[in-house]
């Protein structure tokens, strides 16, 4: 079908093509497994995650200031813009921006951050499953 | 006739560069951590507006950073550390017994914004007189230079 020759210049090609693209460590969807397998093991009963529950969770301020809402607006395909500083913040929602929760450190680093500062304790697997798969539901 | 003129293009350079280096600064000291954990929330504040011992106090204390949480892996802390202490400022430590940790509370920061009108720190977009880039427009660049100041009207 092909010669050997095409063939080692469509793989050359494609390696190429693979290696220009930005590293993205992961998908937001393998992001979601890993959260899933936590959830699994941390939490008894778990069967999925649900959107709605992590909408709510995303839209609420649990007590103290801030809900992650305030910062990354109601809408997490918009832009949003930091509380404090006015700092543009680029879209949260994987459909709108394709970088997000594709890097596993960066995901933690963030997650523990924002916890901290809207709930003032670290976020568990199933709230940060229900999070990522209410993001995910979010269209672009 | 020429030669006046080349003297005074010269010498218009000249005063020029002095001016630049007296009140507007440029500040060039960069490093790719700190750009982007430090830029991740506000603009990146060049290492030179504070001394060493303020920065050691201030990455000492991320998970408390002015009411919020921006902690970084030790690997991280320690390389953006060592950039902001060769960088630091030199002046001598103000007489206090806490290092100083706000840019704005320096006696230097007063000193050089003691034009700035009250009615300015109100306007909703300055906000914060964190915000160096409402008016210096290039401060995401260190340039803080008075030709690229825009103070809003």
């Amino acid at each position: 079908m092909f010669h050997p020759r095409k063939i080692i210049g469509m793989t050359l090609l494609s390696a190429i093509a693979v290696t220009a693209q930005p590293a993205l460590a992961q998908t937001p969807e393998q992001t979601l497994a890993g959260f899933k397998q936590a959830a699994t093991e941390s939490t008894p009963g778990f069967r999925e995650f649900s959107a709605a529950r992590g909408e709510q969770f995303f839209k609420s301020t649990h007590g103290g200031d801030w809900s992650c809402a305030t910062c990354h607006t109601q809408n997490p395909a918009a832009q949003g813009k930091h509380t404090k500083t006015d700092k543009l913040i680029k879209p949260l929602a994987p459909a709108a921006n394709a970088e997000r929760f594709t890097d596993p450190t960066k995901v933690e680093k963030w997650f523990k951050r924002n916890c901290n500062d809207v709930l003032n304790r670290a976020c568990t697997p199933l709230e940060k499953g229900d999070v990522l798969t209410f993001l995910l539901s979010v269209p672009k | 006739m020429r030669k006046h003129i080349l003297t005074v293009v010269s010498l218009c350079a000249m005063l020029s560069a002095a001016g630049a280096q007296a009140s507007g600064e440029v500040f060039t000291a960069t490093n790719p951590q700190w750009k982007s954990e430090c830029a991740s929330c506000h603009i990146a504040y060049p290492a030179r507006l504070l001394p060493a011992e303020s920065w050691r106090a201030l990455m000492g204390g991320l998970d408390k950073h002015f009411g919020t949480d921006a902690s970084v892996d030790a690997v991280t802390n320690a390389e953006i550390l060592a950039f902001l202490e060769k960088n630091a400022s030199r002046r001598k430590p103000e007489p206090i017994a806490k290092p100083m940790l706000r840019i704005t509370e320096t006696r230097w920061y007063i000193k050089e914004h003691d034009e700035v009108a009250a009615r300015t720190w109100k306007d909703p977009r300055v906000k914060s007189a964190a915000n160096c880039a409402a008016c210096h427009t290039q401060a995401e660049n260190g340039d803080f230079s008075e030709r690229n100041l825009r103070v809003p009207k």
